[in-house]
């Protein structure tokens, strides 16, 4: 049998991104030069993939030549997208993380509004987790420890209603 | 400017998107108070943050404002807000590529970066590097080797990433860090494992020696990270693979060992390389196979999946090393995850006996509608293993492979199935005349020409040896008149094909009457005489075709040494149009019109009825009808005169003109009144 033709590398994530329930993209970062460079083959991407999986809530599925590991909760998808050689496990692991240290954030409310009123802390998990293509941090802890982000216990614009927290 | 945002946000309503009224214009305008001291943290990260989304997004920033943009938050670094500085790292790495004299920001970062915050120093590395270029570099090299092996693990860690990063631009600087690295690879911490042995390898990959002292170290020395035994069976895996060592040496024993490691992700990537390994016996490969067994059973979809993927690729050249995993693959056949069920069922087909294809195939067409693409693919090639391997099931893969023919799907799908169909046609003869049958059902509505052109190709090749090679023959040649260049260019050459083994197909396929006449014009034409173009082709028969088939049939019953000859037939006369023929029109649309009927040939037909006129010949000519009463008396009587060739013959028509009387017995006496001869 033909030996895996992946070279042993540290660059396993191509992709990774948030979409809304309509499938608009809310956040997305791609890694890899080769894999969608355009914005237009991206959102055609993402668009695709929204199309096969926001139905079925599988966790897993293989598109246009790509591993993809999903999420879903209340209004919101999660993708970590890798190529087909790809270990499975390893994809999840990096999905997990994402979840976790965004629901810790978000302090459990991991839908739409929630997460666009703390953007910022979205950007710097992501920025936490995946480095370049490259798997930084698996543990929501030590991401969270990163971060440090505090939601915040006041909107940052005046009358506007947003998720208030106390602490 | 906020004001403004606000409103719009309270109009639309609380499910809406605060980002979705952004103008770049706006943004970069509010960018300005960065310039402003004290600086408000909250607002500015707020900017800070609709930049990059707005960047994330594909909005397209120009250099100039992106510069100016860039050299606004520079300003931001007077502030000690921790999120602010976080974002302002992100913010330099976002748009590294579209401003101009990044590199102003240097200083500072170097200055986090060697600073007391450890929370700013792995960000601010990873933040620098992204900025560096091969000079700079060198100027904060030995910034980087204390980075490499500091004690804190997110700066580690950020100093490897980054160090891997820039090994493409600059290999020859970041390869005199290698004994740093060294070191941070026996950190605890497993993230700086991973990344130390990450980069150890990619600057020692051309250095085979190297790199097996390497790996010998590191399966000794008992890592903890999983990520990085992941790392360790992949560069082991390709190592057995480039030196064709055998499967007795101690780097298949340290693979073959992670299959027992506590971490799923390690076991997992351990089976994964033994069963992608070549020349893997029986014997070595069954405890992989085991452990992918006992996944199969996993609570999560990811490994259901991953165990079963690698089973198929396992089941394609060892499928007796499957069969023991078959009871858990027929349990994945109704998993709610159509991926894994595609999976299972083309595995068990490798696997599974022959009584059990039909059971597996009724099965797979209950979903085949709701899977990808890909997974289409997969299920079509197992389709074709399958009639390979149990070549008497053909009828039913054909079936099934007509069916999936007739679904929707994309060329690369329909190709696949094209090619599965002609391989079962090739192998099996008596899959033949099923098998280009559903071709051709194919080829009436199919939108790839490349497909199409190939199964013309295939009927021309094939089809002149069945017993019955006409059956195809139509299908070929509505080819040839419905579609593109290229296909009826094929289908052209495929009917030469059916022409060349038999003289007589080449219009067999037509009616009679579309052949004779083919024929007949084939012939006219290649005579190449325009008299006789004029004559048969354009100006066609000038004759009364009933006055024609009359002479015909004289002819026949009379016969003579003379040729026919077509002056004896009378000239269609103008027909009349309020009087119905009996006579019902045959002929297609492809036919040439025919000549109405005239008057006169109905007259012969109803005078031909009569027995005592048959004698008479051929009808010469008929005169029109003349009144012989007035229009108002009880019967009118109208007398029309038939002259033959030596007798005429009167016909009087009488017609009552009172719906209560019924005229009986009608006789006509004429009386001939002695007429000067005249001739």
């Amino acid at each position: 049998m033909k030996m895996k033709e992946t070279e042993p590398s540290l660059y396993t994530v191509k992709a990774v991104f948030i979409l809304d329930n309509d499938g608009n993209r809310l956040l997305s970062k791609y890694y890899d030069p080769e894999f969608y460079p355009s914005m237009k083959e991206q959102k055609n991407f993402e668009k695709n993939v929204f199309n096969k999986t926001h139905k079925a809530d599988n966790e897993i599925a293989f598109l246009e030549g790509m591993t993809i590991v999903y999420k879903t909760s209340i209004d919101l998808f999660f993708y970590v997208v890798g190529s087909a050689q790809e270990n499975e496990l390893m994809l999840m692991s990096v999905l997990n993380c994402l979840f976790e240290s965004l629901s810790q954030i978000l302090k459990k409310n991991v839908e739409r509004r929630c997460l666009l009123d703390n953007m910022e802390g979205v950007f710097l998990v992501v920025d936490e987790i995946i480095d370049g293509g490259v798997i930084l941090e698996s543990d929501p802890q030590q991401v969270l420890q990163k971060v440090n982000y505090r939601v915040r216990g006041e909107s940052v614009i005046p009358n506007y209603q947003s998720c208030h927290f106390i602490y | 400017m906020i004001k403004k945002f606000d409103k719009k946000d309270e109009e639309s309503g609380s499910g809406s998107n605060p980002f979705q009224h952004l103008e770049k214009s706006a943004v970069l305008q509010e960018a300005r108070i960065f310039n402003e001291t004290p600086i408000n943290p909250r607002r500015c990260l707020h900017i800070l943050t609709k930049i990059i989304y707005l960047l994330n997004q594909g909005e397209h920033f120009g250099t100039t404002e992106a510069t100016e943009a860039f050299f606004a938050m520079t300003r931001l670094f007077q502030s000690n807000d921790q999120t602010l500085r976080r974002m302002c790292y992100l913010t330099i790495k976002e748009m590294a590529n579209i401003s101009e004299d990044v590199i102003i920001v240097t200083s500072s970062l170097t200055k986090d970066m060697t600073g007391k915050e450890d929370v700013y120093r792995g960000p601010a590395i990873r933040a620098l590097c992204r900025i560096t270029d091969t000079t700079m570099l060198q100027a904060i090299e030995r910034y980087m080797k204390q980075a490499i092996v500091d004690k804190v693990p997110s700066v580690s860690s950020s100093a490897l990433v980054s160090s891997l990063h820039m090994v493409k631009m600059s290999y020859d600087v970041v390869k005199r860090w290698v004994n740093e690295a060294q070191e941070a690879a026996s950190s605890d911490n497993i993230m700086v494992q991973y990344h130390a042995l990450g980069l150890l390898y990619h600057l020692r990959k051309n250095d085979r020696l190297a790199v097996t002292k390497m790996l010998n170290k590191f399966t000794k020395s008992g890592l903890k990270s999983p990520f990085a035994y992941c790392m360790l069976i992949r560069i082991a895996s390709k190592l057995l693979d480039e030196t064709e060592a055998g499967h007795d040496s101690p780097l298949f024993d340290f693979i073959e060992s992670c299959l027992r490691n506590k971490n799923e992700m390690v076991v997992y990537e351990a089976a994964s390389a033994i069963v992608h390994m070549p020349n893997c016996t029986a014997r070595e490969l069954a405890p992989a196979v085991s452990v992918l067994q006992l996944f199969c059973s996993s609570p999560k979809a990811a490994l259901r999946y991953a165990a079963v993927r690698t089973l198929n690729k396992v089941a394609m050249k060892h499928p007796s090393a499957v069969t023991a995993c078959n009871l858990d693959l027929e349990n994945l056949i109704t998993d709610s995850n159509r991926s894994i069920a595609t999976l299972a069922i083309t595995t068990l087909l490798k696997t599974g006996s022959e009584s059990s294809v039909d059971r597996l195939m009724k099965q797979i067409s209950s979903f085949v509608s709701e899977i990808s693409d890909e997974f289409k693919v997969v299920v079509v090639q197992a389709i074709s293993a399958l009639c390979q391997k149990y070549p008497r099931k053909h009828s039913v893969m054909m079936n099934f492979l007509s069916n999936m023919l007739r679904d929707d799907g994309g060329f690369d799908y329909k190709r696949a199935i094209v090619d599965c169909i002609i391989s079962i046609i090739e192998e099996n003869p008596e899959s033949k005349e099923t098998g280009l049958a559903h071709l051709c059902e194919f080829i009436e509505d199919c939108e790839h020409t490349v497909l199409a052109t190939k199964i013309l190709h295939l009927l021309g090749k094939e089809g002149p040896r069945t017993p019955q090679p006409s059956k195809y023959i139509r299908f070929i040649f509505n080819r040839v008149v419905l579609e593109s260049e290229a296909v009826r260019a094929a289908a052209v050459s495929a009917l030469a094909k059916f022409g060349a083994q038999n003289d007589d197909l080449c219009f067999a396929f037509l009616d009679d009457e579309v052949r004779d006449r083919a024929t007949f014009y084939m012939n006219v034409l290649q005579q190449k005489q325009k008299a006789l173009n004029a004559a048969y082709i354009f100006n066609g028969l000038s004759v009364s075709i009933p006055g024609l088939e009359k002479s015909l049939h004289q002819y026949t019953l009379d016969p003579s040494e003379k040729p026919f000859d077509m002056k004896s037939v009378p000239l269609a006369t103008t027909p009349i149009t309020e009087q119905k023929t009996e006579i019902a029109p045959v002929a297609t649309s492809k036919l040439p019109e025919k000549l109405a009927p005239s008057r006169q040939d109905i007259y012969q037909e109803q005078l031909a009825a009569v027995p005592e006129f048959q004698g008479l010949g051929p009808l010469f000519k008929s005169s029109e009808p003349v009144q012989l009463t007035e229009a108002e008396t009880e019967y009118v009587v109208r007398c029309i005169k038939h002259t033959f060739a030596r007798h005429m013959v009167f016909q009087f028509d009488c017609t009552n003109t009172l719906n209560d009387q019924l005229l009986q017995k009608l006789t006509a006496s004429p009386t001939v009144s002695p007429v000067p001869a005249t001739l």
